[in-house]
């Protein structure tokens, strides 16, 4: 099952465990994250369910392009990493 | 006389507290984190922040406490944007300014531009709809930052539906119907940065900040981006005044709570600039409702001092004595009989955002 994995950074605000989950695409198992968590959307997600702009989403290791639909397929053993983007210095 | 007092910063919110003559800080929430404004405790003890998290979104905390324990609320929250819509993303941005209006509602000003109001003390929060679908909302801009917002907040003690509230770059609007429809309220006042054919354009104008008189709450005093304003007959028409020294810039402005004739600014070198005049900091203050000021300078800094006093940075208490001021590079100052002298009550806090008493 793919299994989302949050900065743990979050944790300064916000329970975020790992969560395995049987979506097939990124925003769904975002959705399976929130469902038990619904503080968290606010954290990763903006007013209009887009990807925070600092906020950025690795699946299997490579960055996801799509910050909006966020329609990404998901592999049954697909690694989704929600972490903070650095800027600045 | 307050003896307890708040200060939002980039980094944390300092409570402050007053023994004697003198100010100290008692503790501090959030550090680490940028509190971009609070609404001072109630009565009861309640009292809220917001908080701008650098990559996580803006977020709101409520006291039950005066500030000892703290919980995460809702914060305002965007509609769907509709496909084709123009003008800043519909996106919380920041929460800029919170005041309390009558019978217990709260009222939130942000940027890009929305007003957002709370019967419950912030676990749900409302657009305001009228407000945010002004047909002329489409040439308000950003002052300060990219998308335009809500900084001033004066509800009208007198009458329970009015609230007058300004925006960089947007001007003045007042409702006087608790949001349902609302009016531009900035004629008189000039902008020289637009073409001079637009230069009263009532939708271009950048009042840096509003305060209400609030025992004359027909008077309204502004720090406009090109100089000080005035209103007697609640923002109806602005009068300029044009008499304070060293400079009419500046961002921030206070009002004496019982006599509209008697307000405070903090004089900045326009426009490119944005220090103080001579790098020497100085509040200006007049008693005659603009006919004359006095320039204050006693206890403050008179040689390379480059603090700069954003909008939010200096609040007046209840008696019309006691005030604080605090600077983008972290000082706060302390006067208590109306700003004749100031003492320095901490040089090294984080840049202030904001300064409340109570």
């Amino acid at each position: 099952m793919p299994t989302v994995h949050f900065t743990p950074q979050l944790r300064r605000f916000v329970d975020a465990p790992s969560v395995q989950t049987s979506a097939g695409h990124l925003r769904a198992a975002l959705e399976d994250a929130f469902a038990g968590n619904p503080r968290l959307r606010g954290y990763v997600l903006d007013d209009q369910g887009h990807l925070r702009a600092n906020v950025v989403v690795f699946v299997d290791g490579e960055r996801s392009q799509d910050r909006q639909a966020l329609v990404q397929a998901l592999a049954p053993a697909s690694q989704v990493h929600v972490l903070q983007a650095l800027s600045g210095g | 006389m307050s003896d307890r007092a708040w200060a939002a910063t980039r980094k944390g919110l300092f409570e402050l507290r007053r023994v004697g003559a003198l100010w100290r800080v008692e503790r501090v929430s959030f550090l680490g984190e940028p509190v971009t404004m609070l609404l001072a405790p109630q009565a009861d003890g309640r009292m809220l922040a917001a908080l701008n998290l650098g990559h996580f979104g803006v977020k709101l905390h409520a006291s039950d406490d005066a500030g000892v324990h703290w919980r995460e609320v809702s914060v305002p929250t965007y509609p769907p944007q509709p496909d084709g819509a123009t003008g800043p993303a519909w996106k919380l941005v920041q929460v800029w300014s919170l005041a309390m209006g009558a019978a217990g509602r709260v009222w939130a000003g942000t940027l890009p531009g929305g007003l957002f109001w709370s019967d419950d003390f912030g676990s749900q929060w409302s657009l305001c709809e009228a407000l945010w679908q002004q047909p002329g909302r489409s040439e308000w801009f950003g002052g300060g930052y990219d998308v335009p917002g809500i900084h001033s907040l004066c509800p009208h003690a007198q009458r329970p539906g009015t609230l007058l509230l300004g925006i960089s770059s947007g001007g003045a609007w007042e409702t006087t119907d608790d949001g349902r429809s609302w009016q531009q309220r900035s004629r008189g006042m000039r902008a020289t940065y637009m073409p001079p054919e637009r230069a009263e354009d009532p939708d271009v104008q950048d009042p840096h900040l509003i305060v209400r008189c609030p025992s004359q709450p027909a008077v309204l005093w502004c720090q406009h981006h090109n100089g000080i304003w005035r209103s007697t007959d609640g923002g109806q028409q602005w009068v300029e005044v044009t008499t304070a020294p060293l400079s009419s810039f500046g961002f921030t402005v206070a009002v004496h709570p019982q006599d509209p004739d008697c307000a405070w600014f903090v004089p900045a070198q326009a426009d490119e600039k944005r220090v103080p005049v001579g790098a020497a900091l100085v509040v200006n203050r007049t008693r005659d409702g603009g006919r004359s000021f006095e320039t204050l300078s006693s206890g403050l800094p008179q040689s390379h001092c480059y603090d700069l006093v954003y909008r939010h940075g200096l609040a007046v208490d209840a008696d019309g004595r006691q005030l604080l001021m605090g600077s983008t590079t972290g000082s706060l100052w302390a006067s208590s009989d109306g700003g004749e002298h100031w003492s320095t009550v901490a040089a090294h806090l984080p840049p202030v955002f904001a300064l409340r008493f109570g």
